[in-house]
């Protein structure tokens, strides 16, 4: 019997959902080894048991705590996909404000439908079995999740940072243009994408696994750039691992 | 006698919402869209940013309409701060913008509105029967993809697109690879278009005012001016402020209206109010499709899309041979301003007029955002045609009630993520 697996989305934007739809002659083979069952945006099916479940977007409410929970009961493997499902994402750039404030400020009423919390990454709320950072996803590194989990190996992240990606495509230096680039310290597996498109790294995959020990964290300190200065530039994306 | 049908979570639309609906002896008490997506306050968390910061950031409202978001978001951001922006990288933008409205109307066709009238919950039930259907949709979507890479960097949430215009460039070689695998989807549009042609559309009409962009002498997408059917002809920003934005206690999306009352934005108000300006191969798909420019059908939304389709492919092979005529080698601004302002812009996204309007300090920190959303402004036309279809509905299945109420929701192509996100369908 095929691996059946299924998409849900929470707070966020369905961007990594449309990647995995983009994946195209891909996804026609993937079809062939795992049957979809439940995808919201595309499906009107809804099931009861799941072997692996792709999630999107952070958690801001009681019912979508709730709605998780059930997910993560009739699922064996939960993975959390792309950044806000993963550490809360973008959602999070005004955490630090107050939750009543900004309704005030966006909708000026205080109606109880608006009431949210502060967003929450997945793992806040239920067990996560694995992980896809970024904003979006990378569509290969979901292909590479997915592999392994149909051959029932541990999928792995790469535990170097962007530089090294972005030194093997030989692009220009973002520094080298008066830019602060996160690339030093960012988890590598975008293929240094935002680099080749002449912007620089914002760190949306989260820290590489101890990245004073990776060499490149050097480059921000040789470029005078102080903790606070890097800590500003990483809270777009990452204010969750704080 | 009281009945109540509950549809929870709307599929094949992209957002969550619900639909209620409430029934009395016989007749329609109520119905209310009730968008449940989670409030996350964009418009706020932009606050005290730089204005390089803004786009990258607001991207991030929709996956599906990242590209419009980014260019409304730079082009708001250049008027504030006056930046000129080259022709050529208006061209680019305009390019690029064509790539999201194919990608997402394709996706919407095939992937949403397709399975409603074949009668079947999803298109992957058409994998193994159909394989030529499946096939289709996916190479198709392919190139409009394929347009989004090479000019955004990536098919979701552009890493390219900048203040004054681009940080990286196409080469020629690609421009040309793209411009023939343009050319390549002809054969795949003309087997869509006799698919879509085969739909029995339902029968239905509500006239409703429908306000788009208008770009002189061209089809609408990236402009400083808004007509409706019901002859408004203003600026952009004079529009932009006639919008009243209301909450409703059932969503958690703004709703917006003019003080005419409500209006559509989308497709079909672009084919309607701009049907003379479409390609000449666009134009025969119109007839193809038994389009009248005059229809008063929301269910027509899916013809437009499907005739934007051929017009957007046509114009975008018409915008490769113009920057392959005019080379040009780079496109972003040099000088950066010093100094705030105030700068309003409106683009064409798929769903319909997008604007966003920033106020920037003399730092270039922002003041205060506001975005008004397409699906914002389709919100309460959604209700109003559902309230006039349902009478004839009431005695159906609830099942085949469900249908028909969804085929509609989907006609208009609702964007849920934008207006803040699902739909639950509830007859009391």
């Amino acid at each position: 019997m095929k691996t059946r697996i299924g998409f849900f989305d929470f707070t966020g934007c369905e961007g990594c959902q449309l990647t995995v739809m983009n994946l195209e002659d891909d996804l026609l083979q993937v079809l062939q080894l795992v049957e979809v069952v439940e995808f919201r945006e595309l499906m009107s099916e809804e099931v009861s048991a799941l072997d692996i479940a792709f999630i999107e977007g952070s958690i801001t409410r009681r019912q979508d705590r709730e709605r998780l929970q059930a997910i993560r009961a009739r699922s064996k493997t939960l993975v959390a996909l792309g950044a806000c499902a993963d550490n809360g994402g973008i959602n999070l750039l005004a955490s630090d404000q107050d939750v009543a404030a900004l309704r005030r400020q966006v909708y000026a009423s205080d109606a109880k439908h608006l009431q949210t919390e502060t967003p929450l990454p997945l793992h806040k709320v239920v067990k996560v079995d694995y992980r896809i950072p970024g904003c979006p996803i990378d569509g290969r590194e979901f292909l590479a999740v997915l592999q392994a989990l149909l051959l029932e190996r541990e999928p792995d992240l790469p535990s170097f940072a962007v530089c090294v990606e972005c030194k093997l495509a030989e692009y220009p230096c973002s520094f080298d243009y008066g830019e602060i680039c996160l690339g030093p310290v960012t988890r590598a597996g975008c293929r240094a994408i935002c680099i080749a498109g002449g912007d620089r790294c914002r760190g949306c995959r989260g820290l590489v696994d101890n990245p004073r020990t990776s060499p490149y964290h050097r480059v921000l300190e040789e470029q005078g750039l102080n903790l606070q200065d890097i800590l500003e530039q990483y809270r777009i994306f990452n204010i969750g691992e704080e | 006698m009281s009945r109540k049908i509950t549809l929870n979570h709307l599929t094949r639309i992209e957002g969550h919402a619900h639909l209620v609906i409430d029934k009395k002896a016989g007749k329609i008490e109520s119905c209310r869209l009730e968008v449940i997506e989670s409030p996350r306050f964009f418009e706020a968390l932009l606050k005290g940013r730089h204005f390089s910061d803004i786009a990258p950031i607001v991207a991030r409202v929709c996956g599906v309409c990242s590209i419009s978001h980014s260019m409304a978001s730079l082009m708001a951001t250049e008027n504030a701060l006056g930046i000129e922006v080259d022709p050529r990288a208006q061209v680019l933008r305009r390019l690029l913008s064509q790539g999201e409205i194919l990608q997402s109307h394709l996706l919407q066709l095939y992937f949403m509105a397709v399975p409603d009238y074949l009668g079947i919950p999803s298109i992957f039930q058409l994998l193994n029967r159909r394989g030529d259907l499946f096939g289709r949709a996916l190479r198709l979507k392919r190139t409009a993809n394929r347009i989004c890479e090479l000019i955004g960097g990536r098919a979701v949430h552009p890493v390219t697109t900048t203040i004054g215009g681009f940080s990286a460039l196409p080469e020629t070689s690609e421009l040309k690879q793209l411009r023939q695998d343009l050319v390549g989807t002809l054969p795949d549009l003309e087997a869509t278009v006799e698919l879509f042609a085969g739909f029995d559309f339902p029968e239905f009409s509500r006239p409703a005012e429908q306000v788009c962009l208008d770009h002189s002498g061209q089809y609408p997408l990236h402009a400083k001016r808004v007509i409706s059917s019901c002859g408004i002809d203003q600026s952009v920003a004079q529009f932009k402020a006639s919008i009243d934005e209301y909450i409703v206690p059932h969503s958690t999306a703004k709703m917006a209206r003019t003080a005419r009352g409500h209006y559509c934005v989308g497709a079909l108000a672009r084919v309607k109010n701009s049907h003379r300006r479409l390609s000449p191969m666009a134009q025969k798909v119109s007839k193809a499709l038994q389009m009248d420019p005059a229809t008063d059908n929301p269910f027509h939304g899916l013809k437009a899309r499907l005739i934007e389709v051929v017009h957007y492919v046509e114009e975008a092979i018409h915008a490769i041979d113009d920057l392959l005529l005019h080379s040009f080698s780079r496109a972003r601004a040099t000088a950066m301003p010093k100094g705030g302002g105030q700068g309003v812009a409106a683009v064409e996204a798929p769903r319909g007029l997008l604007f966003h309007a920033y106020s920037y300090d003399q730092n270039g920190l922002l003041e205060t955002a506001d975005c008004i959303i397409p699906t914002a402004q389709n919100l309460a036309s959604i209700e109003a045609d559902i309230e006039s279809l349902l009478p004839d509905l009431l005695d159906l299945p609830d099942e085949q009630l469900k249908q028909r109420v969804e085929t509609l929701i989907r006609a208009y192509d609702p964007c849920l993520s934008c207006s803040t996100h699902q739909l639950r369908i509830t007859i009391k």
